[in-house]
């Protein structure tokens, strides 16, 4: 059973949080342990799966990024485990001087000037993102997923770098 | 399907609470528990004959034989001090490697466990006993001033925990309420329940945060009240960090007045206890005062000291900076900030503190809810989720995991597998494979936090190296409690693994820690970022060994031994006190070996391109 499914949710790009919980504590409610203490083992067991199945459902769901990477899964767009080598020359470009210019940043101020670029990267890739799969331009997808992606990791790097600055400072 | 019977929330159809056995919630607290019931949704704690609700959760043995708890161990202190102990819940799950935590906290002779992998034990009233039978004293005493005041028999319960404590505490815990035979219904985290008690009685919606400051630990919890639903959305802490580190602070200065005086004190394990004692009451006293006072009397001397309150909040100033670097980073892993909050809560006693309800006001925004007795919100709101698990009811609590979860690979390189804030329950799996032939056996590195957890995995059948997969599977079940299993899935032979936690990390000066206790005390802090440094710097030694390991062959002879100069920097710096020297040589290091990363990411990327036709590319889109 895919994540929508689970959810009972249509598969589709964009997912109103709010329907996303509503959804998710309304299955909580049936399948969480805490509805199964004192009942017999096996329920106990097959209820824990289905609550950690939900769980799982829910944290992929409720990301836009992870939901697209997800959504494009589904879809047939694979893409290189976390961690693999970049193989797109102009992302790969993108991301050295996007580090530098980080690595070079030396206050918080210009931090945040960084992240906010790249988040506005962000928003702009992921609003993109439902004309591509409309026309299911599947190496388009992909190609912006993989830039979504590093950007989501440029964020978190921007954010360890501000506390390290704001530490320094204090 | 008749195998499960779905009930609408609020006819589950359990015995009724009424029947037989009653539940209770249990805050099984760093200096004070408290036992609390909730009848048809409304919580109250349990009282002794003369109306106190507080157990002191100090245990006594004394000499006369016998088991105390509470307000008469206590008193035992002065008289009978090496039968007497407190803060054990400092040491639920410890083991000799993570002593440096509580070295000067708990004057105790310790007795590091036989192997690393065991519990520590204290040695009270002649006998070495481990935290949880201690801490099952404490339940016990508990349970019976439940029965006393239900005038039933109780053997169930939900008790709480820190939401920071890691596997092995949690199961001491549980293990402490077998001996003291109550069933656990489930742990549930402090700030948790503390939420859970002020949404049902204030019917609050959206989104709070809980900055639970007790005895021993730190806790900070965001979460989301929505129509009968608790959802925490992030959780961060310390649990070796409380109101027992600001009494040792004014002990230390105390005995440091007495040195200036010229006397001379043999500081023994009496005299600390004490000053501790005396500490505590200081401190509570400047709760609201401006200024305290304070006789101590060390074999029979005595000596006077004053303390103004703006003394004591400077000797406390770094500690409170710590617990609002860990809030400010809790608002960061949610993705939100202070004026997202609908409002803060404050739980734990040392929440009294004006400083620290002025530091949270100020972070927040808001002032803080303090309505509920901050000593007893904990337990009002397990009794409230033992009502809910027992005579069914209609909240919901979806608690996350506070460790990340991490496979420490070849290398030391650790993975993440479940990181920190995932919702719980959750299951996982990942494959492995043998790397020789006819291979039966293998070892698995768990780590969570900064705890390592080793499995070995037996009874793998030999197959050609690379041809086994061996699946292993994660779960942390709803209480937080983990557990490994392992299918070689071409055979299918599994086995269950419960937990047993080993400890890893090397911190090989820290047992003779213990022994000084109060020499060490105030190093005691400083020691623990040392220790946090050293760690980081040797994590990432670990990473530039294996790199260059792999491709060292990228460096010039020039450039490999400025790198190995810079190395040998860091491994001094290590060996050394200073944890400045230590982050300064390891962020060189990392400047120095900036360009070797570069060059490697390059050779990757040409390494994926070249050589491969157009077909070959496209089919590594599918990789």
């Amino acid at each position: 059973m895919d994540h929508f499914a689970r959810l009972g949710l249509p598969a589709a790009l964009d997912l109103e949080p709010a329907s996303l919980d509503r959804a998710y504590f309304a299955l909580q409610r049936q399948w969480h342990p805490d509805r199964f203490v004192g009942r017999p083992p096996e329920e106990r067991a097959k209820a824990s799966t289905e609550a950690a199945a939900l769980n799982d459902a829910y944290r992929t769901l409720k990301d836009p990024l992870s939901r697209a990477v997800y959504f494009a899964g589904l879809k047939g767009v694979e893409l290189p485990g976390d961690g693999k080598t970049i193989d797109d020359p102009d992302l790969l470009m993108e991301a050295m001087e996007a580090r530098e210019a980080l690595h070079e940043a030396k206050t918080a101020e210009a931090v945040d000037t960084l992240a906010a670029e790249s988040r506005q990267g962000m928003q702009a890739a992921l609003s993109g993102l439902g004309s591509l799969f409309l026309r299911d331009d599947k190496p388009a997808i992909r190609k912006a997923l993989l830039r979504l992606r590093y950007l989501d990791k440029f964020a978190e790097e921007a954010r360890a770098r501000r506390t390290n600055l704001e530490r320094v400072k204090a | 399907m008749s195998l499960l019977e779905i009930h609408e929330p609020g006819e589950t159809p359990l015995p009724h609470a009424g029947e037989g056995s009653l539940a209770v919630g249990i805050d099984l607290g760093t200096t004070n528990s408290v036992v609390a019931i909730a009848r048809e949704g409304v919580p109250a704690a349990l009282h002794d004959e003369t109306g106190k609700a507080l157990v002191p959760s100090v245990v006594a043995y004394p000499q006369a034989g016998g088991v105390l708890v509470g307000d008469a161990a206590r008193q035992l202190m002065a008289d009978e001090s090496r039968n007497v102990v407190a803060s054990i819940k400092r040491l639920m799950g410890r083991g000799a490697a993570d002593l440096h935590a509580v070295a000067g906290v708990l004057p105790y002779e310790i007795e590091p466990g036989t192997g690393q992998t065991d519990m520590v034990k204290l040695r009270i009233g002649g006998k070495a006993r481990s935290p949880v039978e201690i801490s099952a004293e404490i339940l016990k005493a508990l349970r019976k001033r439940a029965e006393a005041a239900l005038d039933k028999p109780v053997e169930r319960a939900v008790i709480t925990v820190p939401a920071y404590f890691d596997d092995a505490a949690r199961t001491a815990t549980r293990d402490a309420a077998r001996v003291a035979g109550l069933e656990v219904l489930r742990l549930v985290n402090e700030p948790t329940a503390a939420a859970l008690a002020y949404g049902l009685d204030k019917g609050s919606e959206g989104l709070y945060a809980v900055y639970d400051l007790g005895g021993g630990t730190f806790d900070f919890s965001l979460l989301r009240l929505e129509k009968g639903v608790f959802q925490v959305l992030a959780t961060g802490g310390d649990t070796a960090l409380g109101g027992d580190d600001f009494d040792r602070a004014i002990a230390e200065r105390m005995l440091a007045e007495r040195k200036q005086d010229g006397l001379a004190d043999q500081v023994d394990e009496a005299a600390v206890k004490t000053a501790l004692a005396l500490g505590r009451h200081m401190k509570e006293q400047l709760s609201d005062r401006d200024q305290t006072s304070g006789r101590l009397e060390i074999a029979g001397v005595p000596s006077f000291h004053a303390l103004l309150r703006t003394e004591f909040e400077a000797m406390i100033a770094a500690y409170i900076a710590r617990t609002l670097d860990i809030a400010r980073h809790v608002l960061a892993d949610a993705g939100m900030t202070a004026p997202d909050m609908q409002g803060v809560v404050l739980v734990g006693g040392s929440t009294r503190l004006p400083l620290v309800r002025e530091k949270v006001a100020e972070m927040i925004g808001k002032p803080p809810l303090t309505d509920i007795d901050p000593d007893e919100v904990v337990a009002l709101g397990a009794a409230l989720q033992a009502e809910a698990l027992t005579g069914g009811g209609d909240t919901l609590l979806l608690d996350v995991t506070p460790l990340s979860l991490g496979l420490e690979t070849m290398g030391g390189i650790v993975e993440k597998v479940v990181p920190r804030n995932t919702p719980i329950p959750v299951q996982l799996a990942q494959e492995f494979t043998t790397y020789q032939d006819g291979q039966t056996a293998m070892a698995i590195h768990v780590v969570q936090g900064e705890r390592l957890a080793r499995f070995e995995l037996l009874g793998i059948p030999p197959m050609t190296a690379g041809a086994a997969r061996i699946r292993v599977s994660f779960a942390v079940d709803a209480d937080g409690l983990l557990t490994v299993s392992a299918d070689e899935r071409t055979t299918g032979v599994a086995q269950r693994i419960e937990v047993k936690p080993s400890y890893g990390l090397s911190h090989e000066d820290m047992a003779d820690m213990l022994y000084d206790s109060l020499e060490n005390a105030e190093a005691d802090m400083t020691q623990r970022l040392l220790t946090e440094a050293r760690v980081e710097a040797r994590r990432s030694l670990l990473a530039l060994d294996a790199a260059l390991a792999k491709d060292g062959g990228l460096l010039a002879a020039e450039e490999r031994a400025a790198l190995d100069a810079g190395r040998t920097r860091l491994e001094a710096a290590m060996a050394g006190d200073s944890r400045d020297e230590i982050n300064a040589a390891a962020e060189a290091l990392e400047t120095l070996s900036k360009p070797f990363a570069e060059r490697r990411m390059d050779r990757g990327i040409r390494e994926a391109l070249s050589g491969l036709s157009l077909g070959e590319l496209e089919s590594r889109v599918g990789e």
